[in-house]
């Protein structure tokens, strides 16, 4: 037992040391990223053959998003995700405990922010506008022969932020876990092994707001498309 | 021997760059840049605002996967698990597009009823 006395917090006895603990754990969390990234990936891909079939009427459903609330809500999650690299480099520095859970405090506001804002102000703007597929959607004559697809935007739409949002959501609790954890002194210089890995989910899923944006808000028909208005 | 710690001062800059790309990304969207023709079949007409806006968000997302998830640091071992996680993606998607996208490219067989001509001359 003497042996294990010296080894360090948080250390398991199958690795060599805390460096090889370290590389196992983020290398088995990528593993499960790029499942995730093949599980997002099967979207993007019948996004992009739906959008080619039916270009005219993803332009428009396109423009009818709120870019504004778009813009600031990837804002909000970029800055989470400094936050959430902040927490990991105050328990990589060995800073007090206090410091890890203000920075994982901030970041579990900044993704309720993003739930708040899309939830309650956007979503709630499309369901008056009629733009929710299923909750009484209404194809506008201005439209035209495109519009009969607008709805198929919108599927698309909610779908791809609503799976973004479960994993905003799961990504929250898993972060109230982490400050629990922080304020039992669990994390120290050698040994974050959570949070890292919770990091790394963190940031996937900033990464999958970075390409649903332009894909939704942004691309084709923010200028003025002929025809439509 | 602890991980390499990534100074605070490059987590803000990465901060600032991917604000500003996004208020890029954004005012981008509100401006015309037309389209290439290219006269390649399947590669015809390129727009180009789709073009800046997925160069910018990889740009975005190369930031947060070298510097906030460390990969910059990270073995050999990961950063292969990552690159191959991104083949199979550009394998999931460029097949399926060659699929959908080629489909008008040969006639359409029909059905047996085709045939008939051509099981007769065997007769």
């Amino acid at each position: 037992m003497a042996a294990h006395s010296a080894h360090p917090e948080g250390f398991a006895h199958q690795f060599e040391d805390m460096e090889q603990q370290r590389e196992a754990g983020s290398l088995g969390m990528w593993v499960f990223l790029v499942t995730e990234i093949m599980f997002f990936g099967g979207l993007f891909a019948t996004y992009i053959i739906y959008r080619s079939l039916y270009l005219h009427s993803f332009e428009i459903g396109s423009r009818l998003l709120k870019v504004d609330f778009g813009a600031s809500n990837t804002a909000v999650l970029i800055a989470s995700s400094l936050t959430m690299a902040l927490a990991i480099h105050a328990a990589q520095s060995g800073k007090k405990k206090n410091q890890q859970i203000m920075f994982l405090v901030l970041t579990l506001v900044l993704g309720v922010l993003f739930l708040f804002l899309k939830f309650n102000f956007e979503w709630r703007a499309d369901y008056a506008e009629h733009l929710i597929p299923g909750f009484g959607f209404i194809i506008r004559p201005e439209w035209g022969a495109a519009g009969s697809h607008v709805p198929m935007f919108f599927l698309f739409y909610f779908f791809m932020t609503g799976l973004h949002a479960m994993h905003m959501i799961i990504g929250c609790g898993i972060l109230v876990v982490l400050m629990f954890m922080a304020g039992r002194n669990r994390f120290n210089g050698e040994y974050y092994a959570p949070l890292e890995v919770t990091g790394l989910y963190w940031h996937f899923v900033d990464i999958v707001w970075i390409f649903l944006f332009p894909l939704l808000y942004l691309i084709g028909g923010r200028f003025a498309i002929p025809g439509v208005h | 021997m602890s991980a390499h710690v990534v100074p605070v001062k490059t987590y803000v800059g990465i901060f600032v760059a991917l604000l500003v790309l996004t208020g890029l990304t954004t005012g981008a969207a509100f401006v015309d840049f037309g389209e290439l023709h290219t006269g390649i079949r399947l590669l015809d007409v390129i727009p180009l605002n789709t073009v800046v806006a997925l160069a910018i968000a990889v740009a975005k997302m190369l930031l947060v996967i070298l510097f906030f998830m460390h990969v910059k640091y990270s073995s050999g071992l990961t950063k292969i698990v990552i690159v191959a996680g991104f083949f199979f993606l550009a394998i999931l998607v460029s097949l399926t597009l060659a699929d959908e996208l080629t489909r008008g490219w040969t006639p359409n067989p029909g059905a047996w009823g085709a045939m008939l001509p051509l099981v007769r001359g065997l007769l």
